[in-house]
């Protein structure tokens, strides 16, 4: 649905300091990095850099200035750099976020930023882990669509409404960042995670979908959705603001209103 | 040595990448190698949408989308590409969906369409609603629907695999003419694994390339830290050319000073563009379409009011993307993601203050050519059998000198479904070529050359050199003088490049040497991008030379060809510089004649 808009008009009167001004300000940072590597040590270590960082700065960007100009064997993964590839989840300042969504001025930066890798994977070198378990459990709830249906010519027809339904588990980037946050997932390396019962949820509610029932059985298991304690670090964790917490009591839910 | 045998092997897994590999997996055995996971791939970073007249909010027809793709390339298209691009697109967007693509919906329940710059209705008379989209996030739907999918057909993935080399052996063969010629055949590709740090050979029968840009040239880019340009890096080095490397495309609304991409949907949904005086710039520049038109026209401007002094902030180098005429309810709707980067990283609230926003290194229109079945061109007239390319590393050309927005999204799903289908047919027929005799030791020489360095020089230093360089002076304007100042500064950086200093000496995930080798592809990408840029003495699309304003049919109306050649004589000639020779490729008209271009 488009809505018709009004034409804007050719010129207006822009507010005085627009966009914002002046140099942007810069401070010293203290982070503290977990280092591992095992072809050199078995053991963990922390290592301590103090840098000079701009205001618009991310904990990326502090990352990058270590490997670029310190020490080029501190090794970490990314891409996009703006939050929507998924590869920088880390454990900043005890909590999960993605390295290159958190801007250094809104942590406390009078204390020492420590950075670790995701718990609860195994770690291979720094703060890469390994993500296997994850993609393992998110490929057993069968995340595609299945339709048993005749294929039609043209699309498939689905309201606004029933598109509307399923639209905050799409935004799912595969971070991690919210299953290893969970405290069951550290204790029970069976327990699905969040991440997978998300994106269960996308297909379980989309009225294309013919095997919500067969998702609902996999997540019916002792390892599925009733090993959530509702902690809510999952939904406090994600970077994309997924409601994750309330998408895994819709997917408990839809398992009691099936057995009824 | 380890070797690993497939039918088919496809380099890269973005969006052309994965959509390939779901018609090769059903159809041979074919494994995908990945530098990143696949869902890291930035297919997932495309925000607006995927044009094709499926005509369900208005009329529309592949045609138009034809002609616009033509005009919006300022006639540097292919047009039997184009013609292709635009007919298959309706089926691209409805497969899609079959596989599960969350669209936004029209009332009647179809999928719903946007408008999007360049596009228009019967040739020009006003913007279409042609882009299929789900909200701001279409690319990131595109990446899941096809990693899930995937998923689905238990398509093997090599992640973290990265690719360094393609194997070639050359046969002697004779033209039709009579001619003696090598004819290249491809064997396979050495991949280097990031976790182990072991090489491994893997033989094929098909090789697709589907690794993305190379937007890291630049240092003010919407692109990815690992757009390194890998794929046509290798190629060009193993001496398969490289068309219309000169033609980059700066999008117009990247936030400014980060160049993090704001989608054109924000102007397809109605914003504007503003500058210091508040004025509604586009208005004097394309009257017709204004903030809609194509997207080197809308960069050029934007460059210009700054340089004419009517930039914005402190320093006076930025416009405005207007946002405040519309309903907040209608943004987060539509625009969701884009405005929240504006908040996250600029601190600005888009219901109420204008975005800061200035022209972002975007996508390389250049590549590796093809043909409209996506077979390499190893010269104007000859393909290398087994050898296949798709998305933003090939070059069809379905671009020409400018992309229309959404076409890359359509581009990689229409031409990658067709190079897995190509690859893996050719695949049923077809022997293994045998391996060249030490197929590793390109790979291993070049990993000891940048490990084993023992000069100072940091590679984080020389590529923030080359992405200076390069933002200065092969931006939105160009002339002679500015980039012979690039070629003169790369000369540098590949004397320097020769005594970098690897720190990390270690076998795993060894990424400190993966950026050595990676400023290595950007080194000599950027140098074939300013070599074509100097000889090219016109400005057309994406390339705007100052010294040379017109565009000039009569001398340039033709694709550039690079090709890597060592004997290349450093005489200054415009057509040999230092390594690299260059020739000239036809364009390909079917229906439409050039024309003055304007909106």
């Amino acid at each position: 649905m488009t809505a018709e808009i009004a034409e804007p008009a050719s010129r207006v009167e822009l507010p005085a300091g627009v966009g914002g001004g002046g140099e942007i300000p810069t401070f010293d940072v203290h982070m503290r990095v977990r280092r591992y590597n095992p072809e050199v040590s078995g053991e963990a270590t922390w290592d301590d850099f103090h840098l000079t960082m701009y205001g618009t700065d991310r904990v990326l960007d502090a990352l990058h200035k270590v490997k670029w100009e310190m020490d080029g064997t501190l090794s970490f993964r990314r891409s996009c750099a703006h939050g929507v590839c998924g590869s920088d989840a880390m454990r900043i300042n005890g909590r999960n976020r993605l390295a290159c969504k958190t801007l250094l001025k809104d942590l406390d930066t009078s204390k020492p930023i420590t950075v670790e890798p995701i718990k609860g994977l195994p770690v291979e070198k720094d703060l890469i882990v390994d993500m296997e378990p994850f993609f393992q459990s998110y490929r057993e709830v069968m995340p595609f669509l299945i339709n048993k249906g005749h294929e039609p010519t043209r699309e498939r027809l689905q309201s606004a409404e029933d598109r509307e339904r399923f639209d905050d588990t799409t935004k799912c980037i595969l971070c991690a960042a919210c299953t290893s946050s969970c405290p069951v997932f550290w204790t029970d390396g069976q327990y699905f995670g969040p991440a997978a019962i998300v994106n269960a949820h996308r297909f379980i509610f989309d009225s294309r979908d013919d095997a919500g029932d067969m998702r609902l059985e996999i997540l019916n298991d002792k390892e599925g959705v009733w090993r959530c304690r509702t902690t809510f670090n999952c939904t406090e964790a994600c970077p994309r603001g997924i409601q994750v917490t309330q998408a895994i009591a819709e997917v408990k839910q839809a398992i009691l209103a099936r057995k009824v | 040595m380890q070797v690993h045998k497939y039918d088919v092997v496809i380099v890269g897994a973005g969006g052309a990448g994965m959509r390939a590999a779901i018609e090769s997996g059903q159809r041979a055995r074919t494994a995908v190698l990945t530098k990143l996971y696949p869902t890291r791939s930035h297919t997932g970073a495309a925000q607006g949408g995927m044009c094709a007249a499926l005509a369900n909010v208005e009329e529309d027809n592949w045609e138009w989308h034809t002609f616009d793709t033509v005009k919006g390339g300022d006639y540097l298209v292919d047009q039997d590409a184009a013609e292709v691009m635009a007919k298959e697109a309706i089926d691209a967007v409805l497969d899609l969906e079959k596989m599960g693509l969350p669209f936004n919906r029209t009332p009647e329940g179809r999928i719903d369409q946007r408008r999007f710059g360049g596009h228009t209705r019967d040739h020009g008379k006003a913007p279409v609603r042609r882009a299929c989209y789900a909200a701001d996030r279409t690319g990131h739907m595109i990446l899941q629907t096809l990693y899930q999918n995937c998923v689905k057909h238990n398509v093997e993935f090599y992640n973290e695999y990265y690719v360094l080399d393609l194997l070639t052996v050359e046969e002697d063969a004779v033209r039709a003419d009579g001619t003696p010629y090598k004819q290249k055949r491809v064997a396979g590709v050495v991949s280097y694994d990031l976790a182990s740090g072991e090489l491994h050979v893997f033989q094929a029968k098909s090789v697709v390339f589907a690794s993305g840009g190379a937007g890291k040239v630049f240092k003010t880019t919407s692109n990815a830290h690992t757009l390194t340009g890998d794929g046509m890096g290798i190629a060009f080095r193993r001496g398969i050319p490289l068309e219309d490397m000169e033609f980059f495309q700066f999008h117009p609304t990247g936030l400014a000073g980060l160049g993090i991409l704001l989608s054109e949907a924000a102007r397809g949904e109605g914003a504007i563009l503003r500058n210091s005086e508040g004025e509604r710039f586009m208005e004097r520049y394309a009257p017709t379409i204004k903030d809609l038109a194509p997207r080197d026209i809308v960069a050029r401007s934007m460059a210009n009011e700054v340089r004419e002094g009517r930039g914005c902030g402190p320093n006076k180098d930025y416009v405005l993307l207007d946002l405040t005429h519309l309903e907040p309810a209608h943004i987060d709707a539509k625009l969701p993601d884009i405005t929240e980067f504006a908040r996250t990283y600029l601190g600005v609230e888009p219901y109420t203050e204008p975005v800061p926003v200035f022209p972002t290194a975007h996508y390389a229109m250049g590549g590796i050519p093809t043909n409209i079945t996506t077979e390499v061109l190893q010269d104007n007239d000859t393909v290398i059998p087994g050898l296949y390319a798709a998305g933003e590393v090939a070059c069809v050309s379905v671009h020409g000198s400018n992309r229309l927005g959404t076409n890359s999204l359509l581009d990689i799903n229409v031409f990658g479904k067709r190079a897995g289908i190509a690859a893996a047919e050719y695949a049923k027929t077809a022997q293994f070529v045998e391996l060249p005799e030490n197929p590793l030791g390109y790979t291993t020489d070049l990993l000891d050359i940048a490990r084993n360095g023992t000069g100072d020089e940091k590679v984080a230093q020389i590529r923030k050199e080359l992405q200076d360089t390069m933002d200065a002076n092969m931006q939105v304007f160009r002339t002679a003088d500015t980039l012979n100042q690039v070629l003169r500064d790369i000369a540098s950086f590949e004397e320097r490049y020769k005594h970098i200093n690897v720190q990390d000496k270690g076998k795993r995930f060894n990424l400190d040497l993966l950026e050595a080798v990676e400023l290595g592809f950007l080194l000599e990408l950027a140098k074939v991008m300013t070599v074509a840029a100097l000889h090219r003495e016109e400005s057309r699309g994406g390339h705007f030379r100052e010294d040379f304003p017109e565009r000039d049919d009569e001398k340039f109306m033709k694709h550039s060809m690079a090709y890597k050649d060592d004997h290349a004589p450093a005489d200054g000639s415009a057509e040999s510089i230092a390594g690299i020779r260059l020739a000239t490729k036809p364009v390909v008209f079917t229906r439409y004649e050039p024309m003055v271009r304007k909106y």
